[in-house]
């Protein structure tokens, strides 16, 4: 034990094994993805055709006309006028400085990837809520999802699928979708237990007291849950540009690459925009629709 | 009328992870505390036998922690207890299965809750509706039906209103018309008046005593409030850590409470506004039948009392005294017996409140005559009898302990400061 150096250089695994650690678990990936990439590719194909449908019909159709279905959209949830004047100015603006086309790609991936994670969120936030085992094994790989690097999954997604929009899709939905399923699955937790018990004392079977009782009422987190998994999604699209997204993010990156100081700014200002425009509508239409629960205690 | 309709029968509950494990325990007659020191299981309840009958309100009181929540969440398995029975007209509701528990309480027991349990998204009418859109009743048949009920509780008009814009008073009305409109024949009430206001409060016990002389649901009602219990009630179970200690009519908890808890629990009750004159007045055997003043003062004369109350056939006709009946002989004593003779002494009811008849009662000289609506005399009700009923310590003396113990002060306490929250 005359050698002490274990005490300051800290006992590492050899050089070798780690090599070889990283070897066959790059092989396994490669070889899997090369065995299921096709099939993975195609799983995913009516998702991507929807996904590129929908860009081209927010693309080809005349601005007012998005302009218009936008404003309408925007004054249907909020109900308010002062919101719906800033979101035509912010529009117009985009539009303006030459940002259109871009902003309408990223808007449809926005949509997109808020509809998929709300479409699995909000399922497996129930299952949570249900079953406490589940929430055992589902809160350590959060956790991770939201900790983990983007640029880290990003890697083998683009091993499996290429580059392109799906791989781009998954790795938002992976960094955006979180929220959606904790706070899904906090809401329901929270549910009044005497109302819950009421349903039940009235017969309600376990579907009936979730669609009439526990949805219902969990509605004000999981309406802040999408609301963050926007955000998220949002602030994702500059990575995800990285692997081949179009939209708003590529710009940005082309002038990180260049040091383009106004490109960068124009377009980060656009997905600001864009950000403000789905939080404050998403905000106003969910108060709107809860004011009645306020206060029923 | 009185068929007993759900019979509870050597009900346990034990709260725990392992409650089938430690019963041995319990059964050996561990106390409580005993039991959760040991296994960390707490006893909700020991040994409940309970019968209650159709078309009673009957009350089960105790203070918080007595285990009375527990029990009525039985009567629909709201909670599973750990042994006994539960019979509902005679079906055990420990043998139904998930989907024969589901129709059981959507067809024959409806709850009332303290906290309302209202759906706070949806309207009033969408929350009436609620019970009958679980039963399966159409949207349209439902909505006339909850219309019906709100206006029998008397918020017709409020249908469109959402709960958060009601006061407690109008949201547990709200509840009340839930649980009527799936015309389940049982009503579980827990604590269902305990969260309002005093003055609501018995405004709400006035409308559930009107309401149920025409429903005659069979009602049963968690309080621990005893002026509420003894209100509603035809009858009074008294939960105590999870153990029955009297169950009984409400004059009787009064009048002869079983243990010290029970006593403790009644000393401080308005007893004037609490009990019916019914309770407390004596049958009089003796009554004066003749037709004649000469007759009548015969009758008199033979019984000890210097007074009498006149009965005919018709019913109770007035009160007579020796000493006008004397002079009534001096004039003429053949004269027909009539409304000339009689004492100016107004009769008084068998269900009235004895603070409604407190003031005359204690102005007349003689015992008052008691009369229900069809005119027949049922016994009279005298200035000691009243006296000695209100007088504090009555129901100590008829108790036979003396001597307060410790427990007893604590237990006192802690009934007063219930009743004050």
């Amino acid at each position: 034990m005359a050698d002490a150096s274990w005490l300051t250089k800290f006992p590492q695994l050899d050089r070798l094994d780690l090599l070889a650690i990283r070897k066959t678990l790059d092989g396994a990936y490669k070889a899997f993805s090369r065995e299921y990439g096709d099939v993975i590719e195609g799983f995913f194909h009516p998702v991507l055709s929807f996904l590129v449908w929908f860009e081209k019909l927010l693309i080809t159709t005349p601005w007012p006309i998005i302009i218009l279905v936008i404003g309408a959209i925007v004054f249907y949830a909020s109900r308010s006028w002062k919101l719906l004047v800033g979101v035509v100015i912010s529009l117009l603006l985009v539009g303006y400085f030459g940002m259109w086309e871009d902003t309408m790609s990223t808007l449809s991936m926005i949509t997109v990837c808020t509809l998929i994670s709300i479409l699995l969120g909000i399922p497996v936030g129930i299952g949570m809520a249900r079953s406490d085992r589940f929430q055992k094994i589902m809160t350590p790989i959060l956790d991770v999802m939201q900790t983990m690097p983007a640029f880290v999954y990003l890697i083998p997604v683009v091993m499996l699928l290429g580059i392109g929009k799906i791989p781009g899709l998954i790795s938002v939905v992976i960094y955006a979708i979180p929220p959606v399923i904790r706070l899904t699955n906090l809401g329901i937790r929270l549910v009044d237990k005497e109302v819950l018990e009421a349903a039940t004392a009235f017969g309600a079977n376990g579907w009936q007291r979730l669609f009439n009782v526990q949805i219902p009422l969990a509605m004000p987190n999981i309406m802040a849950g999408i609301n963050q998994t926007i955000m998220m999604a949002l602030a994702m699209v500059v990575v995800a540009s990285m692997i081949g997204v179009k939209g708003l993010g590529q710009p940005v990156l082309k002038s990180i690459q260049n040091q383009y100081f106004t490109l960068g700014l124009f377009n980060g200002l656009a997905i600001v925009a864009l950000a403000i425009i789905f939080d404050r509508v998403s905000q106003a239409y969910a108060k709107r629709s809860q004011k009645h629960m306020k206060g029923a205690h | 009328m009185s068929d007993t309709l759900i019979e509870v029968k050597g009900l346990y509950k034990l709260f725990g992870p392992e409650p089938k494990v430690h019963m041995p325990l319990v059964h050996e007659g561990l106390s409580k505390d005993e039991i959760l020191a040991r296994t960390g299981h707490t006893l909700g309840l020991k040994d409940i036998n309970l019968t209650i009958k159709e078309g009673d309100i009957s009350v089960i009181m105790g203070l918080s922690g007595s285990g009375k929540s527990t029990l009525i969440r039985h009567f629909n398995r709201l909670i599973e207890p750990t042994e006994g029975q539960i019979l509902v007209g005679g079906i055990d509701v420990m043998t139904l299965s998930a989907k024969e528990l589901e129709e059981f309480r959507r067809h024959r027991m409806s709850m009332v809750f303290q906290r309302f349990g209202l759906l706070p998204h949806r309207t009033v009418l969408d929350n009436v509706t609620f019970g009958l859109t679980i039963q399966g009743v159409r949207k349209k048949e439902a909505n006339d039906r909850a219309v019906e009920w709100l206006e029998t509780v008397g918020l017709a008009g409020y249908e469109n209103q959402y709960p958060a814009q009601l006061s407690g008073g109008q949201q547990q009305r709200v509840g009340l018309a839930r649980a009527l409109a799936t015309n389940a024949d049982i009503l579980l009430m827990d604590e269902a008046f305990s969260a309002l206001d005093p003055l609501i409060r018995s405004e709400m016990q006035d409308q559930l005593i009107e309401l149920q002389d025409k429903l005659q649901k069979t009602i049963i009602f968690i309080t621990h409030d005893l002026d509420e219990a003894l209100r509603l009630g035809n009858n009074i179970a008294i939960l105590k850590d999870g153990e029955l200690v009297q169950d009984d009519k409400p004059e009787e908890i009064l009048l002869n409470p079983a243990t010290d808890y029970v006593e403790a629990f009644v000393r401080d009750v308005n007893r004037a506004r609490a009990l019916t004159v019914e309770t407390v007045m004596q049958p009089q055997g003796f009554r004066i039948t003749a037709t004649t003043i000469e007759g009548a003062l015969k009758q008199m004369r033979a019984h000890k009392d210097d007074y009498a109350f006149h009965v005919t056939e018709d019913g109770y006709q007035g009160m007579l005294s020796q000493e006008s009946l004397e002079e009534y002989y001096q004039e003429d004593k053949t004269a027909a017996l009539s409304e000339v003779h009689y004492e100016d002494l107004e009769p008084i009811a068998p269900d009235a409140a004895l603070e409604a008849v407190l003031p005359e009662t204690l102005a007349s000289d003689y015992p008052v005559p008691v009369v229900n609506e069809e005119g027949d005399f049922m016994g009279s009700l005298s200035r000691d009898a009243l006296a000695e009923i209100l007088s504090p310590d009555s129901s100590s003396s008829e108790g036979g302990n003396d001597g307060a113990k410790p427990e007893e002060a604590d237990e006192e306490n802690k009934a007063s400061t219930t009743r004050h929250s």
